[in-house]
């Protein structure tokens, strides 16, 4: 503490100005969560009443129920699709993309570098660029409005590949060679050896894939065409747009649907920033 | 045996690997561009097995197409706004955060919190609860507070308020995401250099971070210009959630991926146009890209 005494008046003006300034930024970046709870357990009264307050007069724990029993809104179903799509989107791109990472990395094929850059190549086409052929080839396999179409078509991200391959090749070679020792093959020594000790990695693309894979909306919207199909971001986006439900189902349906990634969130968060600091993303 | 352990044994294994998803990609990246280009030079209403060819009629009357030139002229200019503002953002959040001398983590999520949630949630919220252009939303009732009039923020184009929604939504969701790319990039620049600094004479503050710390965060902000502007390509689904309605979508804020949306998917499908639009939409970003990363050197780690 008496160091801090010594310190120059103008450094400690600096940090007391940062401090605050943090501090609004923090309850500006805060405040749109706060309105989707705020609304979500207010009466329709409350919302839209001319003189805006900041706790809604009555709090109606009633409209989480509510929202489900709106048969307009089959925000059940849309969870469920939402989930089934999600988790499986995640599983697959993991497993499929750090397979291609690990052999991008570690197994030595002459033309390895034609297939890397073919496929960092499809980095430079935003895949959305590619949506109307992409609804032409899908529409062609007879896929639309069904799991196969939203799901399969999603799986193949070379961003994930990308930072799979970048982090292998920084892999500690020792690990594998002593492995190889023991005889195990390229298989063996990928899923006995690299993936367990590789868990951070894993935890990081696996968390950005499940956000994007939830929050996806142009895919599910161009894909997902009967109610059967929705998702939960294309059910809430059909009724913002429609105007013709309540308000505040349409704000405790969209609380729910973040909840989960909200949850994934604070439980993974330090996975994230530590495999994106450690993957080279920025290199 | 021995023969089975050499170099072809190893293309196998090799394919074992990275087969599958690079099949994958071929199929659904690779085919449906090849697919887009062929479409693009036929007439196809409603088919995608068209048979009238029409040569580079979809090119022409996509290029002399006012409202396709406006929406790569809505791009450009939504590309001007948020590329700087979330650069200058996340880049100011980043410095601030990482020399918090208390509660560091809990600001940090804070600020990287808005990732986790969706387009479609955000442009609900905007929407609907602060800029909603009545008195009960957010900012009309602010503004009720200075005696200002309330402003219908996303219904008129004249002056484009739209803009000031469209621009912050984006910028709650991203700023936390390229904050953390630049929190990296800072934990990585020795702390000698800034030793070295205050040794001769530079004073904490702007000198510091313009001859140590901007210099040494420049792969960075490569790296997020980069991701910012082919972001930005992407951008669709905020402005579809936040200016389209149950009486339909205004013809301005309509950026190129938007009006591809209406053309081929629309009441029309037309599918030849659309590819049309996607092609050349693919070739401005092809382009767009080399060039930056030409003009950036991107690739070169040193120099």
């Amino acid at each position: 503490m008496t160091a801090s005494k010594r310190v120059d008046p103008r450094v400690r003006t600096g940090r007391v100005l940062r401090a605050v300034i943090v501090t609004i930024l923090a309850v500006l970046f805060l405040i749109p969560f706060y309105l989707l709870v705020r609304n979500g357990l207010a009466t329709e009264q409350d919302i839209t009443a001319p003189d805006w307050t900041f706790f809604p007069r009555d709090i109606q724990w009633s409209n989480l129920t509510e929202v489900f029993a709106d048969p307009n809104l089959p925000l059940a179903r849309a969870l469920l699709n939402s989930t089934l799509i999600a988790v499986s989107t995640t599983v697959g791109t993991v497993l499929l993309a750090s397979l291609a990472g690990y052999g991008l990395a570690r197994i030595p094929y002459r033309h390895a570098n034609v297939v890397f850059y073919a496929i960092l190549g499809t980095l430079m086409v935003p895949a959305a660029v590619t949506f109307v052929p992409s609804f032409v080839l899908v529409s062609t396999l007879g896929w639309i409005s069904t799991l196969r179409g939203l799901i399969i078509p999603t799986l193949f991200s070379a961003f994930a590949c990308f930072i799979f391959r970048q982090y292998f090749l920084g892999f500690p070679r020792e690990l594998e060679d002593a492995a190889r020792v023991d005889g195990l093959g390229y298989w063996r020594t990928y899923w006995r050896i690299v993936v367990p000790n590789s868990r951070p990695v894993f935890a990081a693309v696996g968390t950005i894939v499940f956000i994007g894979a939830w929050n996806a909306f142009l895919w599910p919207l161009v894909i997902g065409q009967d109610r059967e199909s929705w998702t939960v971001q294309v059910a809430l986006s059909t009724f913002t747009t429609a105007q013709n439900l309540n308000l505040h189902e349409l704000f405790i349906a969209a609380a729910i649907s973040i909840a989960p990634l909200v949850v994934v969130f604070v439980l993974l968060q330090r996975y994230i920033v530590a495999g994106v600091e450690r993957s080279g993303i920025d290199d | 045996m021995r023969r089975f352990r050499g170099p072809q044994n190893r293309n196998l294994w090799f394919w074992a690997f990275v087969g599958p998803f690079a099949i994958g990609l071929a199929l659904f990246t690779y085919v449906p561009l090849a697919w887009s280009v062929y479409l693009s030079f036929f007439d196809a209403h409603n088919t995608v097995s068209p048979t009238d060819f029409v040569g580079l009629d979809n090119y022409a009357s996509m290029l002399g197409d006012q409202a396709f030139l406006s929406s790569l002229g809505t791009f450009v200019l939504f590309t001007a706004f948020i590329v700087p503002a979330t650069y200058v953002l996340s880049l100011a959040l980043a410095l601030m955060v990482n020399r918090l001398r208390f509660a560091q983590a809990f600001f940090r999520s804070v600020f990287f919190l808005p990732t986790a949630c969706s387009y479609v949630v955000a442009a609900l919220i905007w929407k609907l609860s602060i800029f909603n252009g009545v008195r009960f939303g957010l900012a009309n009732t602010v503004l009720g507070w200075f005696g200002t009039d309330q402003t219908a923020w996303l219904a008129t184009s004249d002056p484009p308020w739209y803009w000031l929604v469209i621009v912050t939504v984006r910028l709650w969701l991203q700023a936390g995401f390229y904050m953390i790319l630049f929190l990296a990039g800072l934990q990585r620049i020795s702390p000698r250099l800034y030793e070295a600094a205050a040794v001769d004479g530079a004073r904490p503050g702007w000198q510091t971070l313009r001859h140590i710390t901007l210099p040494q965060l420049r792969a960075t902000s490569v790296a997020v210009v980069l991701l910012l502007v082919i972001n930005a390509f992407q951008a669709f689904d905020e402005f579809y959630n936040l200016m389209s309605d149950a009486r339909g979508y205004p013809p301005y804020a309509r950026p190129p991926l938007v009006y591809l949306y209406y053309t081929a998917l629309g009441q029309e499908q037309n599918l030849g146009l659309g590819s049309a639009g996607a092609v050349i939409l693919a070739l401005i970003i092809a382009v767009a890209t080399v060039v930056q990363a030409r003009w950036f050197g991107l690739g070169r780690k040193e120099d």
